[in-house]
């Protein structure tokens, strides 16, 4: 391994920290003893690659990866966007994975018990791998904002929840990607763990006119930033390889 | 004011957020309780021509209070059994292994609790720039509930006890109490080797977490 290879230091800054009193939830499950930092090596600088014949055809529409007698219930949209690395050079072929409530905020899972009903034509995931400029793209329906166990009367504003790998196993990534405009943004316990408010804001996804299809379905842009390399001469050949 | 990565051009990471309680719908539908996808990514990852000494790791989460976490999304990642990561990163000089990503994602059971993952025992890796060998070890990196960054931890193995304590990166923690939870214990059941690995979040015995 070369020392290029490495990564930036994470800025913890613009994560939630572990312990967040107001997600309650997260009280139990943190860890109060400072984590031990680890210079870079193989095992973190290296991680999983995905090839596109590990995935199938529809796997990137949710609108039509489980219809089974039509389609889902709910307005039609395209997300879209880029995964960056830390200097600014796209991240290829890194496998994103999207999961999401349907129309009426109701998830696809044996433990959600919410009244709304699921939607017989909504699975409510999708996958799909960045191209060679690091453009990912899904359609989906809008999903609807659902109560949630936190205080009396929390409620979750929309949201999609996305997973990313990048090129090396310290890039990991599971975030969620919001709405602009979504009136519950400001209530929200999961999003308010985040101390800095321009980074929560980095978690909403914008309308996109020019990405809609006209007379068909709006579209939202999202782009995501992993961490960047050391050097980014050496990424283009890890990417390229 | 303090400068900012900003000031230098670089682009801010996009901040994690909890995976919820329902991250099994997008990365292990199974366990949500439907199928969507023709190929699924699962917690066995051997083949038939995979190379190496077949291992499964189990084991449980536990919460600051001591309560099992059956929620949680387990993900690690390997060297293959001569101990090279399936990464053009990794150029040591040892065979790949084709039939080996190295790369396994489960959860936890939502009635024992149990994680279950079938692999093989990796070989030892190169330590940082080269340097002293790693003894072989697992990277494991958890996300659930309540968890608003992902975790990543690394799991060694009972029985490599010299390895062990030669290990550059065991020997970068404190206190030599805490670097026992890093290591599990290995046991044989029903003619299988299983490594017992429990994660405790929060608590006396609180798992060595890294910041990598």
């Amino acid at each position: 391994m070369t020392p290029d290879a490495e990564f930036h230091q994470r800025d913890r800054s613009i994560h939630p920290p572990a312990y967040t009193p107001v997600y309650k939830t997260s009280v139990l499950r943190s860890p109060r003893i400072p984590l031990w930092s680890l210079q870079n090596s193989l095992s973190e600088v290296t991680g999983p690659m995905f090839t596109p014949d590990e995935l199938g055809s529809l796997d990137n529409d949710l609108v039509l990866n489980y219809a089974k007698t039509g389609q889902p219930v709910g307005e039609q949209i395209i997300v879209h966007g880029y995964v960056l690395d830390g200097n600014g050079h796209p991240i290829r072929n890194t496998l994103v994975e999207v999961w999401q409530a349907n129309a009426g905020g109701r998830y696809r899972h044996r433990n959600d018990t919410y009244i709304a009903p699921v939607d017989p034509n909504f699975g409510g995931c999708g996958r799909m791998l960045t191209d060679d400029v690091g453009h990912y793209f899904f359609r989906t329906v809008k999903p609807g904002a659902y109560p949630f166990r936190n205080r009396v009367n929390s409620w979750r504003p929309a949201h999609i929840h996305y997973s990313v790998f990048g090129s090396g196993f310290a890039q990991r990534l599971i975030t969620q990607m919001y709405f602009e405009g979504d009136p519950l943004i400001p209530h929200d316990s999961i999003l308010a763990t985040i101390p800095d408010k321009s980074a929560a804001e980095r978690l909403t996804a914008r309308l996109d006119l020019n990405a809609a299809k006209p007379l068909e379905c709006l579209a939202y842009r999202f782009d995501i930033v992993l961490r960047g390399r050391r050097q980014t001469l050496f990424e283009n050949k890890l990417q390229g390889s | 004011m303090k400068p900012t990565p900003f000031d230098l051009s670089y682009l801010p990471e996009t901040p994690s957020q909890t995976a919820g309680p329902y991250v099994h719908i997008g990365l292990i539908p199974a366990q949500a309780g439907f199928e969507i996808f023709a190929n699924n990514f699962t917690g066995d990852i051997v083949t038939p021509n995979t190379k190496g000494e077949r291992i499964v790791i189990e084991g449980r989460v536990f919460d600051g209070a001591g309560h099992i976490a059956k929620d949680v999304l387990i993900e690690t990642w390997q060297a293959n059994a001569a101990g090279r990561y399936n990464h053009p990163a990794d150029r040591q000089d040892r065979a790949l292994d084709g039939s080996f990503r190295g790369w396994a994602r489960t959860g936890t059971d939502f009635e024992t609790g149990i994680y279950t993952i079938r692999t093989i025992k990796p070989g030892s890796v190169a330590g940082r720039r080269g340097r002293k060998a790693m003894a072989p070890h697992v990277n494991f990196w958890i996300a659930a509930r309540g968890i608003n960054v992902g975790l990543a931890t690394r799991m060694y193995l009972g029985d490599e006890d010299a390895a062990n304590a030669d290990d550059p990166v065991l020997n970068i923690i404190e206190q030599p109490e805490r670097r026992k939870t890093l290591i599990a214990p290995k046991s044989v059941r029903d003619g299988r080797t299983i490594y017992t690995f429990d994660i405790y979040l929060q608590g006396e015995r609180e798992t060595v977490f890294f910041d990598v």
